[in-house]
């Protein structure tokens, strides 16, 4: 996919952004159940590193997913109707705007647990290479994780083994409602350093910034580097979950918000083309997502009678619970 | 015939299944020199890309090992102690057993996961001496409990060849364990099916793991007071119920013996599954360690929470001769 095509990633971060937008609808309709966490203004940094990345490579994600499988080129009919829980989305409606997957392109997955993904993509990249495989890894994970141990666990074995996984970190200010200067001791760069670990920090609202940064990023690991750490700082424009807005949560100054909402990535890319070519981008955009909704709505629910297919790989069933 | 011992089984099944499969490689802490007298020769045999010493990073490793799985191999990952399970039991649970249905049947995750030394080990004390089995049974992943030298490297073989995680323990308490065994007889062991150790017509003992050796000696020491039946189930998950009910429904008595805590524990199940399906002649016993047992460090205090032969034995005459 590898791509400094200004429209192609304008395309990107307008796609995320308007798939968010409508499936926050949905959240509000009733369509999607147990809501999502939008990934609103954050579209920059997952356009920006799949931009850089090949075909082949992995990426695994986080529980605020939806750009991450997005922006590596899954198909937006399969994931809306994933996050409506259809027997046609990406994971047959088996796990939703959490764990969305595409193992056909590289992703292992959105994962709900923090810091979790690192230490798996790790595995992954190290064994596709094992097997003569050239391919590199990006792993997405927010602020919040830099204070896992597991994360930090699999920092030293990326560096230590020469995994060459890129390790994004998406500085958005806050873990739920966690400051990260309430949560962070030392700095989100200093976790890497300290493990040898080259790391950068980038403006995660300019799309095309983040896509130059990784794609130096990619040009050493393919040549032989290990991992390297890039920080894309951002803000989060929405909520941290939808289910926020019902509950009235009051932790975020409202100058704070408006002045990380007038860094729009999505201007800012779009600042790049000429504003044909926008509304261009813009109408195939909204064509290919009013397809999506409806492929979304009018995909079947699982049969209840499947709801513990795919429990296990190798076909075992265990005893039914009545 | 030659003398196999358990931990040599276990180490046969690595190397010849390491040959046989070029996608298995083994990874854990100190296993380079073989910390465990599991893997010792391996790394000479294999070279360190297939035998992998890791930092004392047991869920890094653990993740690492999923994700390899992921992407097409089969790791096996040891574990020192058993203890360190509860560290990696998020790893393994919410992650490897969950990929498989998240995603919809996109994935296999095939590790194997082995404890040599689970249980107690003399001296060993609180935070070296658990016999986790019963959590991961809870929460379904496949668990084996071989009793003998060929099944240990029998069920240590299938569950290598298995498409989910496995965890295989070995209980420290049969690690010593030598058979005569030819060796052109070692084959795999079916996963999920467990067989009858000794048979015997008014009691069935189901005894887990090191505790089978127990039980058959036991059985020997009372077989002129009663006839005693030993199953043993070989897999805690899935569990062989056909086989017991077979067993439980010929003599009516229904004693298990397992070295895990009373509460929410195996046995609990075992007799629960029993009884579901067979009414039994009298009411069954469990014999475990207390409930929310922490193994104390003397000697004297370890044994007096271990599940033991005396124990078992008065649990027979209780079912047999209280309950005639």
């Amino acid at each position: 996919m590898t791509d400094a095509d200004p429209a192609r990633l304008y395309r990107t971060v307008r796609l995320i952004r308007r798939f968010e937008e409508r499936a926050i609808a949905l959240v509000r309709s009733g369509h999607i159940v147990g809501g999502i966490h939008p990934y609103l203004g954050q579209e920059g940094i997952a356009a920006g590193v799949c931009a850089a990345l090949g075909d082949g490579d992995l990426v695994t994600g986080t529980h605020r997913g939806h750009g991450h499988v997005l922006a590596k080129g899954a198909d937006p009919a399969r994931m809306m109707a994933e996050l409506c829980g259809r027997e046609t989305g990406l994971n047959r409606g088996r796990g939703g705007s959490m764990h969305a997957a595409d193992l056909s392109i590289g992703v292992l997955g959105a994962n709900a647990i923090v810091g979790a993904s690192p230490a798996i993509l790790t595995g992954a990249v190290w064994a596709h290479r094992q097997r003569g495989n050239p391919v590199l890894g990006a792993s997405f994970f927010g602020d919040g994780a830099v204070n896992e141990g597991m994360l930090l666990e699999a920092f030293n074995l990326a560096a230590l083994w020469r995994v060459p996984v890129l390790l994004v970190c998406e500085n958005n200010g806050y873990a739920t409602t966690m400051p990260v200067a309430g949560a962070v001791a030392g700095t989100i760069t200093g976790r890497a350093e300290a493990f040898g670990i080259p790391a950068v920090v980038v403006d995660g609202q300019d799309p095309e910034a983040v896509r130059q940064v990784t794609a130096a990023a990619v040009a050493r690991m393919r040549d032989g580097g290990g991992p390297e750490l890039v920080e894309a700082r951002t803000y989060r424009f929405d909520a941290h979950h939808t289910f926020e807005h019902s509950v009235r949560l009051d932790y975020r100054p409202p100058q704070e918000v408006a002045d990380g909402r007038s860094r729009d990535p999505v201007a800012i890319q779009g600042a790049r083309l000429s504003p044909a070519d926008r509304a261009t981008i813009d109408a195939e955009v909204e064509a290919t997502l009013d397809a999506a909704v409806a492929f979304a709505l009018a995909g079947p629910e699982p049969d209840p009678a499947g709801a513990l297919d795919h429990l296990y790989a190798s076909g075992l069933t265990g005893r039914g619970g009545s | 015939m030659p003398r196999l011992s358990y931990r040599k089984a276990l180490t046969r099944a690595l190397a010849d299944e390491m040959t046989r499969d070029e996608a298995v490689f083994l990874l854990g802490e100190d296993i380079r020199v073989g910390a465990s007298n599991v893997t010792p020769g391996l790394l000479k045999r294999f070279g360190p890309d297939r035998v992998l010493d890791t930092p004392l990073s047991e869920q890094a490793f653990t993740s690492f090992a999923t994700g390899a799985a992921l992407a097409g191999m089969r790791p096996v990952v040891e574990f020192q102690i058993p203890s360190l399970l509860f560290l990696v039991f998020e790893q393994i649970v919410n992650h490897a057993h969950k990929f498989p249905m998240m995603t919809g049947g996109q994935c296999a995750v095939p590790v194997t996961y082995l404890v040599p030394g689970s249980g107690s080990r003399t001296g060993w004390a609180g935070q070296h001496s658990d016999h986790p089995y019963s959590l991961f049974a809870h929460v379904g992943i496949v668990t084996v409990v071989p009793a003998t030298p060929a099944d240990a490297y029998g069920l240590l073989v299938s569950a290598i060849r298995h498409d989910d995680p496995v965890v295989v323990f070995a209980p420290a308490g049969a690690l010593e364990v030598r058979d005569d065994v030819d060796f052109a007889t070692l084959a795999p062991v079916p996963l999920g099916r467990g067989m009858v150790r000794r048979a015997g017509d008014d009691v069935t003992v189901v005894a887990v793991g090191h505790l089978v050796h127990d039980a058959l000696a036991v059985a020997e020491e009372l077989a002129d007071q009663v006839s005693v039946e030993v199953f043993d189930p070989r897999t805690l998950y899935p569990f062989d119920i056909d086989a017991l009910v077979d067993s439980v429904s010929r003599t009516g008595r229904l004693v298990v013996i397992d070295d895990s805590n009373r509460s929410c524990g195996i046995a609990a199940e075992i007799i629960t599954s029993v009884l579901e399906r067979v009414p039994l002649t009298a009411p069954p016993r469990r014999v475990t360690r207390p409930d929310g047992a922490v193994l104390p460090f003397s000697p004297a205090l370890d044994r007096a929470v271990q599940p033991g032969r005396a124990a078992l034995a008065a649990a027979i005459h209780h079912v047999t001769k209280d309950c005639p």
